[in-house]
């Protein structure tokens, strides 16, 4: 009563859900085009022409440039003081004479006291450059190789393109099969399908994917199956009941009348009325397989080094967290938008094309 | 009640069944150990040898019919990797470890999620709600491990407040279990704001309200018990959840549990562990699940009778 | 029944509302659910609110008890004097004393009225517990009178009951002991026997009507159906829009239907003794409460409108001494 009395005024452009939601999101929600476009940024755009828009090798770096910051950060200097100390490691905040005679001859540290005969003795306070400052010609830094950050980026994010789309064809294509076997054929064919498909979605799927990884030896096409053998349940339960929606309508007996084989009516008839689903069903995916993807790939499960994976890239930079922390957060970062668009995207395409699909 | 939970448990009991014969065919699928245990220039004699030793000559169903019966006595067979230690051994000394974190992990899930997301739905539309939704869109949009290193880095690298990883007191245990509970903390927090507005909505905290039942009443009393429901049946996902999650955590963390166990059984084809692991990860997500249907026939009467 | 409805036109007003208006602000629009209503109600006397779905019957009523669904609903104007006191001067906490004591309320749905989770006795005891602390067992003993007063059968065994194991009718007599546990001055009806068998409506209705007789309450009763009104009420104001179009007595307003929606209504009823061929039904849609004309609000359904019902709204006009009908034929220049 309270809420007819309240007729809920719904301008066009306001996606059924999106209602409910303020601010940011609810903005994102209604114009896909941002994270649409943070997408072809982050993903599409690099993967094709990586080895155009990338500044520098992804596999060779340059060893004179070895843990550079991003471009922004400047050099980390530490005020020490020199002292004598043979064949033993100086203490924070100190230094050892021929350390310090070498730092001032490249021009690595400057005196704050003594030093007016421009020679170093002991009990001398310099400034020393502990880690050089960033470059432009780094942007986003080098890792411990010296190679660049933002070109393995660019270059991972084929890697992420690729699995993604290969894995999905592939799981999506199983998935869409056994579904409309099982919705089509009935009986003891969906029986053991479906069962399958409990017995699957019932099975934590980081661990299965391990447990897979494992008895193939690591690698793309492996990373690729995995994920496929993964996704497919998902796939198969839902075309399974949309089918079985399908298959009793008028056109499809009337399709069975005029002789049609059972392969013609499952693909000509049924297939078609499934692809608006597939396709919400595939973005909505997209972002899920990216972290399954960089996931096994961090735990050194997934592709192999030294593929530019950004999951490789985390797991690199995480052992050097404390020192330089640009080599694992923007990857990280990379991974975070890439999956967050593809959310975003998947969500206002179900919302547009298939609004049941909400609670798969 | 109690017929419930007796056919609740048969349920349960032959999910196990069929988990342990699909655990047994995995880790069979996981490549052969025989060729892990030997160096490469192994003789096809000395292969042989081995494969008899370890019963890997026999045929598969004898196998696991070996398996299950030492299964029932709690022998789990001996590792591979760690030359000869029982499998169990392994995983009794690494489990207090991983379930330590998985229940301050679950904990936090909890204790913090729940009460955020009445909080959120009770302020609709402000500040808080806002606030909410982004931490629950990062939540699904971050693999856990980015969420883990992005919270290492701020908290124990540049705020040098707690302690990068290994096991140690509590302050060890904040990073890691709030890394494993996030995912959890995010998804039961949406459920319970969306489960609170439904109830919120309905005619009975309408009908609480005109009674004059005071507000913080109106909304513990009738709406969260009611809202509750939606977020249990998750908590019964939580288990796989938190095992799975596990397996990542403890590997950014470097905390020496089942999931950084199982992750060098795999590495190294040693599948007695694995067996053993994934099987017990089985059970207790099995029995939680369990746990989480008894306990949602209590809150909500209606499934007792059904 | 006239020497009843003497006696109540004596008794004191209870509820006196005044110019009361309660808007939706959303984002795009401002919903004008209440826009400026008028009425009063003495003790033991029982108003009938008629109108369509969506007419501002409903937010009316939750006005009254001000949970008006928030953020979006706000009321922005008008006086609510419950024996004087000025019900939108006070603060939450008073008001919560207001709510079950003094104004009580019986939802529409008795499917959903009660909460899922918890027995009737809980339910009814913490009604009970609101007016005031009580050992347990006495508090069960006044919980099982409750039920008792609304003719539940065999009480003590059904307290421990939850609302899945009752029958509807039985649910709403639960959900009116539930109200009448404080012993309110006023109980506001809201449609409570739509979801029920007309036979089970007819006892619930001949229960309302008992207890009112016993005790002097007054009832606010909210209906689509003339029939009920007929049977319940002394007074009906009929509803349009978010205003009341026509207000009187039951006998002067059947006799002497005075604004056209109202006649419209009334001629929509079927009736048993004349043979029709068609149901009568009013053509057109109300206006959207978020984009009212600035005239008559029936003006565009109505078969009698001119120039003067699209430019400005009628005022009151008495047809008789106690019946108002906002419509301008009743002009003497029309």
């Amino acid at each position: 009563m309270a809420t007819s009395a309240v007729p809920k005024a719904r301008p066009w452009h306001v996606v059924p859900g999106a209602a409910q939601l303020s601010g940011a999101y609810a903005w994102a929600r209604r114009y896909p085009l941002l994270p649409g476009t943070v997408l072809m940024f982050l993903l599409i755009i690099p993967a094709i022409f990586a080895n155009q828009i990338a500044p520098h090798d992804h596999r060779i770096g340059d060893l004179k440039a070895v843990k550079l910051p991003p471009a922004w950060v400047g050099p980390k200097i530490v005020e020490r003081t020199v002292v004598e100390r043979q064949g033993r490691v100086a203490r924070q905040n100190e230094i050892t004479l021929s350390a310090a005679k070498r730092r001032i001859e490249r021009g690595q540290a400057t005196f704050i006291s003594g030093g007016a005969d421009g020679q170093v003795d002991l009990g001398d306070k310099l400034d020393v450059v502990v880690r050089g400052g960033g470059t432009w010609k780094y942007v986003l830094g080098t890792d411990k190789q010296g190679r660049d950050v933002l070109s393995r980026i660019i270059h991972g994010s084929r890697i992420s393109l690729t699995v993604s789309t290969l894995a999905i064809v592939l799981g999506g294509g199983l998935g869409t099969v056994l579904g409309l076997l099982a919705a089509y054929r009935g009986g003891f064919v969906d029986t053991i399908i479906m069962r399958i498909v409990d017995i699957k979605l019932a099975f934590p799927s980081i661990l299965l994917a391990l447990v897979l990884v494992a008895a193939w030896k690591p690698g793309f096409m492996t990373v690729v199956i995995v994920i496929a053998v993964l996704l497919w349940a998902r796939y198969a339960r839902v075309v399974r009941g949309e089918a079985l929606s399908i298959k009793h309508k008028d056109f499809i007996d009337r399709a069975r009348v005029a002789g049609a084989s059972d392969l013609r009516i499952m693909f000509r008839h049924i297939f078609p009325n499934l692809i608006n689903t597939l396709i919400v069903l595939a973005t909505l995916e997209v972002g899920h397989v990216i972290i399954l993807e960089s996931t096994l790939s961090f735990l050194g499960a997934g592709i192999p080094r030294p593929t530019p994976a950004w999951g490789v890239m985390v797991a690199d930079g995480r052992e050097l967290i404390t020192s330089a922390w640009w080599i694992f957060l923007f990857p990280t970062l990379a991974i975070v938008m890439t999956v967050l668009s593809m959310n975003l995207l998947g969500d206002w395409m179900r919302d547009k094309l298939d609004p049941k699909l909400r609670n798969v | 009640m109690q017929r419930y939970i007796i056919r609740r448990v048969a349920q349960g009991l032959l999910a196990v069944v069929v988990i342990s014969v699909v655990v047994f065919a995995l880790a069979r699928v996981s490549g052969d150990p025989t060729l892990v245990l030997l160096p490469d220039e192994a003789s096809e004699e000395q292969i042989a040898n081995t494969r008899a030793e370890w019963g890997l000559d026999k045929p598969l169903h004898v196998q696991y019919w070996v398996w299950v019966n030492r299964l029932a006595r709690g022998d789990l067979g001996n590792s591979f990797k760690w030359a000869g230690t029982p499998a169990s051994e392994l995983i009794i000394e690494r489990l207090p470890a991983t379930l330590q974190l998985s229940l301050f992990a679950l904990l936090i899930s909890g204790l913090i999620a729940l009460p955020i997301g009445v909080l959120v739905a009770v302020k609709k539309d402000s500040g808080w709600d806002y606030a909410g939704k982004i931490f629950a869109i990062l939540g699904q949009s971050a693999p856990s491990f980015a969420i883990g290193l992005i919270l290492m880095w701020i908290f124990a690298v540049q705020l040098d407040l707690l302690p990068t990883s290994g096991r140690g007191g509590l302050s060890h245990m904040i990073l890691p279990g709030f890394t494993l509970g996030y995912y959890n903390v995010a998804a039961v927090m949406r459920l319970t704001r969306s489960s609170m507005l439904d109830v919120l909505d309905s005619e009975y905290v309408k009908l609480a309200r005109i009674k004059g039942v005071p507000e913080w009443k109106v909304i513990w009393k009738h709406t969260f018990r009611n809202a509750l429901i939606v977020p249990l049946t998750y908590f019964g996902l939580i288990g796989a959840v938190l095992l799975t999650g596990s397996v990542v955590t403890e590997t950014v963390f470097a905390w020496p549990g089942l999931g950084q166990l199982v992750i060098e059984a795999i590495i190294a084809r040693d599948f007695t562990v694995v067996q053993g692991v994934v099987l017990l990860f089985a059970f207790i997500y099995i029995g939680m699940n369990i746990l989480v249907d008894i306990l949602y026939a209590y809150v909500d009467p209606r499934i007792r009778y059904a | 029944m006239t020497t009843a409805q003497k006696s109540v036109a004596e008794n004191p007003i209870i509820l006196e509302v005044n110019d009361l208006r309660t808007y939706f602000f959303n984002r795009t629009s401002t919903v004008k659910a209440v826009d400026g209503i008028s009425f009063n109600l003495r003790q033991g006397e029982t108003l009938g609110i008629v109108g369509e779905s969506g007419c501002g019957k409903t937010i009316t009523a939750l006005s009254l008890l001000r949970l008006v669904p928030k953020p979006a609903g706000r009321i922005i104007d008008g006086q609510i004097l419950l024996n004087g006191e000025d019900l939108l001067q006070k603060t939450e906490d008073e008001m919560r004393q207001v709510r079950g004591r003094q104004i009580s309320m019986i939802l529409q749905d008795p499917q959903t009225s009660l909460n899922p989770v918890f027995t009737i006795g809980n339910q009814v005891r913490e009604a009970l517990g609101m007016a005031r602390k009580d050992s347990s067992k006495g508090m069960r003993t006044r919980a099982v009178e409750a039920l008792r007063k609304v003719n539940v059968a065999a009480p003590e065994r059904r307290l421990e009951d939850y609302p899945h194991q009752m029958s509807g009718g039985m649910k709403q007599r639960v959900v009116g002991a539930i109200a009448m546990s404080c012993e309110p001055g006023l109980i506001i009806a809201d449609e409570p026997t739509t979801d029920l068998d007309v036979t089970i409506q007819l006892q619930y209705l001949r229960l309302l009507k008992d207890i009112q007789q016993n005790t002097g309450l007054a009832i606010i009763f909210i209906t689509h159906d003339f029939g009920v009104v007929a049977r319940m009420c002394d007074r009906v104001a009929v509803m349009y829009a978010g205003r009341i179009v026509e207000h009187g007595t039951v006998r002067e307003l059947f006799n002497n239907p005075s604004h056209p929606y109202t006649q419209a209504l009334m001629a929509s009823v079927p009736k048993l003794e004349e043979r029709v061929d068609r149901l009568y039904s009013i053509e057109g849609q109300p206006p959207l409460l978020s984009n009212l004309p600035e005239g008559c609000r029936f003006e565009d359904r109505c078969p009698y409108a001119r120039e003067q019902c699209i430019s400005e709204y009628p005022p009151h006009f008495n047809v008789e001494a106690d019946h108002t009908a906002d419509c301008w034929k009743l002009d003497p220049t029309w």
